[in-house]
C-alpha cells in the first residue's frame, strides 16, 4: 500500500516537474508560424499548431482542445492583424494562462514586423470582411518570413534566455539558407513577372507584391463573401476584355467557383498550398515556397 | 465630347447613305464615302490619343497612391513594431445586437408549463410583430490584470436590464481565473451563451422550466484549467441567488453555490467535443410561477425554499477537415434534474394558501444543426420534460398534478448572408401546456453591429 502511494506520488511529481524542464511550449496560430518556430527553436521547442492549412483561419472555433493547449503554452505565435479575432481572444481568456496574454512577451504577432498591404482607407462592413490593420495573409511573401524570423528569434531568446545563444545560432543558419532560397525562388519566378491572375479570396497581395503578379479580379464579390453566380459571370465577362493567365485559390478554399471560371475562361485553376501542410509537397517552409512557385510556373506554361 | 459629336454625325451619314445614293450619282457617293472614311480615321486617332493620355494619368495616380501607401505602412510599422496595436485604440470593443420577431401561434399567450413551478423569462413571447431584445455590449482589457465588460439588454417594453457586468482576472498563475460581478453561470452548456448565438429562436424547454430561461447571477466564480492535453476545466461559484426572476436574498453569505466540470478535445481533425457535469444549489426567494388551477383559471404561485439542480451536457461539432465554411454539423444535448423543498403559496393574488412543497423532476433536449451549403443551416430540436413527483400538501386539490409530461418539437431554417446577419424561420409544436398544443411559426432576424466578438465553443 505504502509502495503504491509512493509510486503514485512519484508519478504525479514527475508529471508536475517534467513540463517545466522540457522544451518551450509553442502555441502556433497558423502552421507557417509553427514551422518557422520549429526552424528557429529546433529541439528546444515543442510546437502545437492550432489550425491547419485546410482550415479557413478566419473561421475557427474556440475549441476545448485549443484552450487546453493554450493553458500550457509559453509562447503564442500568431499573425495578428485581426486574422484570429473570431477565436483567439476567447481561447486566451479561457486558458487562464497569464504568460501568453496580449502585451506579455509570451504573445507574438507576426503582422507587427512586416510592411502591411491593403490597409483600408475606410472601414465599413458593407465592404465585406476587411481588416482595419491591412490584409493579414502576410506569409505568402518569402521576404516577410525573413522579417518575422528576425523578430521571432529575438522573442524566443527573451522568453527562454537560457537558450538565447542557441536560438541566435539557429537564426543565423536559417537566415543564410532562407536568403539563398529567396534568390533561387526569385530567379525561378522571373517569368511570372507582370502575369495577370484572378484570385478566389483576396489572400495573395503579398505574393503578388513579391513576384510582380497582377491581380485583375477576385471571385469573392467582397472579401470573405462566397462567390455568387452573378459575380462569377461578371468576372468571366471581364476576362474577355482583360484576360488572365490563371485563377488561384488557397488549399482551404472550396474549388467549385474557380473550377467554374477555369472551364469557361479556358485558363488553369491553381490551388496553392497557402501554408505548410496545404498539400503533400509543402512539408516545411522551404518546400512550401518551392511548391507554390512550381505550381505557378506549371500553370503559366 | 468632340468624339461623341463625330460619332453621331458619322452614324447619321452612314444611315443616310442609301437614301442619298438613290438620289445622287455614283461620283457623289464615292465622295461621301471618302468623307466618312476620313472622319472615321480622325475620330479613331483622337480616341487613341485620349486613351493614352488617360493611361498616363492613371499610372501616375497609381504611383502616387502606392508611394503614399508605402509611407503609411512604414509609419505603421515603426509604431507597431514595439507593441501590438489593440483592436480599437484605447476604446473598448462595442457591439450591438438588433433582433426582431414575427410570431404566429395557435394558442394565446397565457403561458405556463403544466406540472412545473417555473419562473423568470418563460414562454414563446407575444404574438405578431415585435422587437426582440437588443443587446449592447462593451468589453475591453481594463489593464494588464483585468478584463471586464457590460452587456445591457434593451427590452421591447422600453426597460433596460443589466445582463452581464463583470470583471475577470487575466494574470493569475496556475491556470486560475476569477470572475466577479454579474455574469451567466458556467453550469451546463447553453447557459453561458448569449441569446444571439442560439441556434433556435427560443431556448430549450428544460432551461425555461428549471433556470428561468437563462441563469445569470451576482457573484464570484473561480475557474481552473488543468495543464493537460485533454481539456479539463473545474469551476465553482457563489452568488446571491437571482434565479428565475427572483431578486436574490438580502443576507450575509451566499444564496447560491455551484460546482462544474467540463472536459473536451478533438477526434481527428474533423470533430471536436465537450462534455460537462454541473451542480447548482439555489435558495429562490418568492419565485413566481404562472400556472393553471384545477378549475382552469390562470393563476400565479410563489415558491421560497431550496432548489438543487444537476446538469449533464455534451456538444459535438463536425466539419470536414475542421473547415466550417461549406458544411458543418453540431449535435448538442443536456439533461437536467431538479429537486426542490420549501413553501409554496397557491394563487398569491386570490386564495394565497401557503403550505409545504417538494418535487423531483427532470427534463432533456437534443438538437442537431446542419449547415448544408454556405450560409444555410437547418436544425431540429426535441424537448422532453418528466413531471416526476411533486407534493403540494393541502394545496394538492387546487394544483394540476396529473403526471403530464410536456414536450416540444422544433425545426428551423436559417440564412446568414454574412457573419453579422442572420434570418431565421422556425416551426414548432409546443405541448408544454396540457390539452393546449401550440403550433408556432416564427420569423426572426439577428444582426450584429460593431466589434467582431469572439464566440464561445
Amino acid at each position: 500500500m505504502h509502495k503504491l502511494i509512493k509510486t503514485l506520488a512519484f508519478a504525479l511529481l514527475t508529471l508536475a516537474v517534467l513540463p517545466a524542464q522540457a522544451a518551450l511550449n509553442i502555441f502556433a496560430c497558423e502552421p507557417e508560424w509553427g514551422a518557422l518556430t520549429q526552424e528557429l527553436g529546433g529541439d528546444k521547442v515543442s510546437v502545437y499548431n492550432a489550425t491547419q492549412a485546410l482550415q479557413d483561419v478566419h473561421h475557427v472555433q474556440a475549441k476545448p482542445s485549443l484552450i487546453a493547449k493554450a493553458r500550457s503554452a509559453n509562447l503564442a505565435v500568431c499573425t495578428g492583424m485581426e486574422l484570429e479575432i473570431g477565436w483567439l481572444p476567447m481561447v486566451l481568456r479561457q486558458s487562464g494562462n497569464s504568460e501568453i496574454q496580449p502585451g506579455k512577451p509570451g504573445y507574438f504577432e507576426a503582422g507587427n514586423y512586416v510592411r502591411r498591404l491593403e490597409i483600408p482607407s475606410r472601414l465599413d462592413r458593407a465592404d465585406g470582411d476587411v481588416h482595419a490593420q491591412g490584409n493579414p495573409h502576410i506569409q505568402t511573401d518569402a521576404r516577410n518570413i525573413a522579417k518575422v524570423a528576425d523578430a521571432l528569434a529575438q522573442r524566443l531568446a527573451e522568453v527562454d534566455p537560457a537558450n538565447a545563444a542557441f536560438y541566435k545560432q539557429r537564426h543565423q543558419d536559417f537566415s543564410q539558407r532562407w536568403q539563398d532560397a529567396i534568390k533561387r525562388w526569385e530567379t525561378q519566378a522571373a517569368p511570372l513577372k507582370g502575369m495577370s491572375i484572378v484570385v478566389q479570396h483576396k489572400g495573395f497581395p503579398y505574393l503578388e507584391d513579391w513576384l510582380g503578379l497582377k491581380e485583375v479580379a477576385a471571385l469573392e464579390p467582397k472579401p470573405g463573401v462566397e462567390p455568387t453566380s452573378s459575380h462569377l459571370a461578371e468576372v468571366l465577362d471581364q476576362l474577355k476584355r482583360q484576360p488572365a493567365k490563371m485563377v488561384i485559390r488557397a488549399a482551404y478554399n472550396d474549388d467549385r467557383a474557380s473550377q467554374w471560371l477555369a472551364e469557361r475562361a479556358k485558363i488553369p485553376a491553381v490551388a496553392l498550398p497557402f501554408s505548410v501542410g496545404g498539400d503533400d509537397k509543402a512539408k516545411d517552409l522551404f518546400s512550401l515556397f518551392d511548391d507554390t512557385i512550381q505550381r505557378l510556373l506549371d500553370a503559366a506554361k | 465630347m468632340i468624339t461623341k459629336k463625330l460619332v453621331a454625325s458619322a452614324v447619321a451619314l452612314a444611315f443616310g447613305t442609301p437614301l442619298l445614293a438613290s438620289a445622287n450619282d455614283s461620283d457623289e457617293m464615292e465622295k461621301l464615302r471618302a468623307e466618312v472614311q476620313q472622319m472615321r480615321n480622325s475620330y479613331e486617332s483622337r480616341i487613341q490619343a485620349l486613351e493614352t493620355k488617360l493611361e498616363q494619368v492613371q499610372a501616375s495616380a497609381g504611383k502616387a497612391e502606392e508611394s503614399a501607401a508605402k509611407a503609411e505602412s512604414a509609419a505603421i510599422e515603426a509604431s507597431a513594431s514595439k507593441a501590438p496595436a489593440s483592436s480599437n485604440a484605447f476604446n473598448p470593443d462595442i457591439s450591438l445586437i438588433l433582433s426582431g420577431i414575427y410570431a404566429n401561434r395557435s394558442q394565446n399567450s397565457d403561458y405556463h408549463i403544466t406540472g412545473f413551478q417555473a419562473g423568470g423569462e418563460i414562454g414563446p413571447g407575444v404574438r405578431g410583430l415585435s422587437l426582440a431584445e437588443s443587446e449592447l455590449g462593451v468589453y475591453a482589457n481594463i489593464d494588464h490584470y483585468f478584463y471586464g465588460g457590460l452587456n445591457l439588454a434593451l427590452a421591447p417594453d422600453n426597460t433596460v436590464s443589466v445582463e452581464e457586468a463583470f470583471v475577470q482576472t487575466t494574470a493569475l498563475p496556475a491556470g486560475l481565473t476569477v470572475k466577479g460581478g454579474r455574469f451567466f453561470s458556467g453550469v451546463g452548456y447553453l447557459n453561458e451563451q448569449h441569446a444571439h448565438t442560439w441556434d433556435f429562436v427560443d431556448n430549450p424547454l428544460v432551461y425555461q422550466a428549471f433556470l428561468g430561461g437563462q441563469y445569470g447571477d451576482d457573484g464570484v466564480q473561480v475557474k481552473w484549467v488543468a495543464p493537460t492535453d485533454l481539456f479539463l476545466e473545474l469551476g465553482a461559484e457563489a452568488g446571491r441567488g437571482r434565479i428565475a426572476g427572483t431578486e436574490g436574498k438580502d443576507k450575509n453569505g451566499a444564496a447560491m453555490g455551484s460546482l462544474f466540470a467540463h472536459v473536451g478535445g478533438d477526434i481527428g481533425v474533423s470533430s471536436s467535443w465537450r462534455a460537462g457535469l454541473s451542480y447548482l444549489r439555489t435558495s429562490p426567494d418568492k419565485r413566481q410561477s404562472p400556472d393553471l388551477d384545477t378549475a382552469g383559471s390562470f393563476i400565479t404561485n410563489q415558491f421560497s425554499g431550496t432548489s438543487r439542480l444537476w446538469i449533464a451536457d455534451f456538444v459535438w461539432k463536425w466539419a470536414p477537415n475542421g473547415n466550417t465554411n461549406v458544411t458543418n454539423f453540431k449535435l448538442q444535448g443536456e439533461y437536467l434534474h431538479r429537486s426542490e423543498t420549501g413553501d409554496l403559496t397557491y394563487d398569491i393574488d386570490h386564495v394565497a394558501s401557503a403550505d409545504r412543497y417538494s418535487s423531483s423532476q427532470s427534463g432533456w433536449y437534443l438538437q442537431g444543426v446542419y449547415q448544408f451549403r454556405p450560409y444555410w443551416r437547418v436544425g431540429l430540436r426535441y424537448d422532453q420534460l418528466d413531471s416526476g413527483s411533486a407534493s403540494y400538501d393541502s394545496n394538492t386539490a387546487s394544483i394540476v398534478n396529473d403526471g403530464y409530461d410536456p414536450s416540444r418539437i422544433t425545426a428551423m431554417l436559417d440564412y446568414s448572408p454574412s457573419e453579422f446577419s442572420r434570418i431565421r424561420l422556425q416551426l414548432a409544436q409546443d405541448k408544454s401546456r396540457e390539452n393546449q398544443t401550440d403550433n408556432q411559426f416564427f420569423v426572426q432576424y439577428i444582426m450584429s453591429l460593431g466589434a467582431h466578438g469572439a464566440h464561445k465553443f
